[in-house]
């Protein structure tokens, strides 16, 4: 019997889990969430100068393994991150775990046929059928996730009920883990869509928006980032993000491919660093109040894309702050920055 | 009487206070080391002060800044409670209003406050390392044999400046090590290390910001002659550095504790207090988050480090 397993990132557990258990019929084995166990279990087997996410997917891995998950699904980006599903196996092989590694995207490019025949190898029962329906069901899913979530990030900072957002949230991703096909998913998203605007909210006149840009896993992991957004939210700002699943799959080469021309950009940098240095622009355009550039130590796009972007935003008037997460890192340093930041906003504003 | 307002600055080396009138005028200041032990060295400083302070003043407003500002904030029972980099910044700013740039080197940290017609636009801080701070010089200085307070002096007696890596403490150490034992002169080595603290603050902390005049340099290492004529030299725009540099972390959040009074009158009788705290680790879940909880005269009345929210 197949048990899959696969990395944490963000809430995309409950679509990933959903698309194994209905398109492929298999078991999938979740393991615990990202805690201090799961990182320095990371940290322990992972070369030290290797980008965080490698680390936190790493400890989840193996976490899985020990539940006794016997096949892993890694995805590779367009950076380092596109080895990572190699250097993974090898490390896991070496301290003795037998299973079967699938790297169903290579080096950042989803390819749809590609990713049939690797699920094939795993389950070579699955029809061509099922693995469209189930596909396009699944990505409708992601979609719909996404939209709620940038509703969430918008308002979450000022409920009147604290706790009211994410409490709702965490039952929204309960049904929809529970949905059979498209109408189902449909009713329950315009249910949800409701409910979150029937959630009572208290905007003032005057509040800080706060875009931020980055490192793809580290914006979307949450326990990766320290809680960023929710402590940008205890401080009353409203949030934008850009990177999120929808905007990988499908927006990612068309937005980079139209925008590239309004920044001084001849070449892409890999990764996302193209995209956030248009996102800089964008976010000074809109007159942000400010921008927060988060990455894990020691990632190279993004450590080429710094420059330019503290550039473009002090060309434009715009603070930027830079985050620099590893598994080290040491929690009330980063407290310390961002009431500093939000301090700054308040001073600007008032002048 | 006379309305007054306490700031205590405890960062990791050195706890500063200072007591400022309503015309920000200082009425008394001191400060003394922190040896690891913030509650102890705050309790004792404003002991301290309160001595010194005079009888028709009274305290209106009690403000904390630095590492321990939470932990000594729930001491004092202070009214403000901020982080260093906007203390330093108000601080800064009550007596140099026109400052465009601060430095700031501490003993733990570093950082560049960047500020237009008063406000801070940009800020950044040392992330990753602790490269060049106060504390990475002090243990040079004992390697070398000398005192933290004579390394300026020595510094300015030196004619030839030896180059010292600029970039990781490791490799800035080694380098030392290898230049002493080829027979570099010692006042030679010690004007290469605060040129190298100089090289690595512009290079890691200040990197990106545009560094305008008035330049206002502050932190426990502006203390150092060497570092601030490198400073100087490398910038090529005059460097003031103010005698109560050291202060305006405390100054600033004093400031900040009169803006924010409550009209509530404090005693300083500190000494009395029973402030205990007691780490344990929670076992509830996978985190094993540190638990740390605050009783005062008994009383538990905080407790940090929990990720769930439970304590």
């Amino acid at each position: 019997m197949t048990k899959i397993a696969f990395p944490y990132i963000g809430d995309y557990h409950v679509p990933a889990k959903f698309f194994i258990e209905k398109a492929l019929g298999k078991e999938v084995i979740m393991p615990p969430k990202i805690t201090k166990k799961t990182v320095e279990i990371g940290n322990k087997n992972s070369p030290e100068f290797v980008c965080s996410p490698f680390k936190y997917t790493l400890g989840t891995l193996i976490e899985a393994l020990e539940m006794g998950a016997d096949t892993l699904i890694q995805l590779g980006g367009g950076c380092r991150y596109g080895y990572y599903a190699e250097v993974q196996e090898k490390i896991l092989k070496d301290l003795g775990y037998n299973f079967e590694m699938v790297n169903l995207i290579n080096n950042g490019k989803p390819n749809f046929l590609g990713i049939y025949r690797k699920l094939k190898k795993i389950s070579p029962k699955i029809s061509i059928f099922k693995f469209i329906y189930y596909g396009f069901l699944t990505s409708k899913m992601v979609i719909y996730m996404d939209i709620i979530d940038s509703y969430i990030r918008e308002n979450i900072a000022f409920e009147l009920e604290e706790g009211s957002f994410e409490s709702l949230k965490k039952l929204m991703l309960l049904d929809f883990s529970k949905i059979n096909n498209f109408k189902e998913l449909k009713n329950k998203f315009n249910y949800y869509k409701e409910e979150f605007r029937k959630l009572k909210v208290r905007k003032p006149n005057d509040f800080y928006k706060v875009g931020i840009i980055g490192e793809l896993y580290t914006i979307m992991e949450p326990a990766s980032n320290y809680y960023l957004e929710k402590e940008l939210a205890k401080h009353k700002i409203e949030i934008k993000r850009f990177t999120n699943a929808t905007y990988l799959l499908f927006e990612k080469k068309r937005f980079v491919k139209k925008n590239i021309k309004h920044v001084n950009i001849k070449y892409k940098m890999g990764a996302d660093a193209t995209d956030n240095i248009i996102r800089t622009q964008y976010l000074c355009d809109e007159k942000y109040d400010g921008i927060i550039h988060i990455k894990s130590s020691f990632c190279t796009p993004e450590i080429a894309a710094m420059p330019i972007i503290s550039k473009v935003a002090s060309d434009n008037n715009v603070p930027v702050l830079f985050f620099s997460f590893d598994t080290n890192t040491i929690e009330t340093g980063v407290h310390t920055r961002l009431e500093a930041f939000y301090d700054m906003l308040e001073m600007r504003k008032r002048k | 009487m006379k309305d007054c307002y306490l700031g205590v600055d405890i960062g990791s080396i050195s706890t500063k206070g200072v007591i400022i009138d309503d015309e920000n005028n200082i009425i008394v200041s001191d400060y003394i080391w922190t040896e690891g032990s913030p509650t102890k060295a705050a309790t004792k400083l404003v002991s301290i002060l309160k001595d010194r302070l005079p009888e028709n003043c009274v305290i209106k407003g009690i403000g904390t800044t630095g590492s321990a500002r939470k932990l000594v904030g729930l001491l004092l029972d202070a009214n403000i409670v901020k982080n260093e980099i906007t203390a330093h910044a108000v601080g800064t700013l009550t007596f140099y209003p026109d400052v465009r740039t601060i430095l700031e080197i501490g003993g733990q940290d570093s950082k560049i406050i960047i500020l237009e017609n008063g406000i801070i636009t940009n800020y950044a801080m040392n992330t990753l390392c602790a490269a060049g701070t106060g504390a990475f010089l002090s243990s040079q200085a004992k390697r070398l044999g000398i005192e933290i307070n004579d390394f300026g002096t020595y510094a300015l007696k030196s004619k030839n400046p030896t180059k010292i890596a600029a970039r990781c403490t490791v490799f800035a150490e080694s380098d030392l090590v290898h230049k002493a034992q080829v027979g570099y002169l010692k006042e030679d080595i010690i004007a290469g290390l605060c040129k190298s603290v100089v090289l690595n603050y512009l290079n890691n902390v200040a990197k990106g910001k545009k560094i305008k005049t008035p330049i206002i340099f502050q932190g426990g290492v502006s203390k150092n002659k060497g570092v601030v004529k490198y400073f100087r030299e490398v910038l090529n725009e005059d460097v003031i550095v103010d005698e109560n540099g050291h202060l305006m972390g405390a100054i600033g959040i004093a400031v900040l504790a009169r803006k924010n009074k409550i009209g509530k009158t404090y005693s300083l009788n500190v000494k009395n207090i029973k402030f205990e705290t007691k780490a344990r680790e929670c076992l509830g879940c996978s985190n094993n988050c540190e638990l740390l909880k605050v009783y005062k005269n008994n009383e538990l009345i905080d407790s940090f480090g929990s990720k769930c929210g439970k304590f």
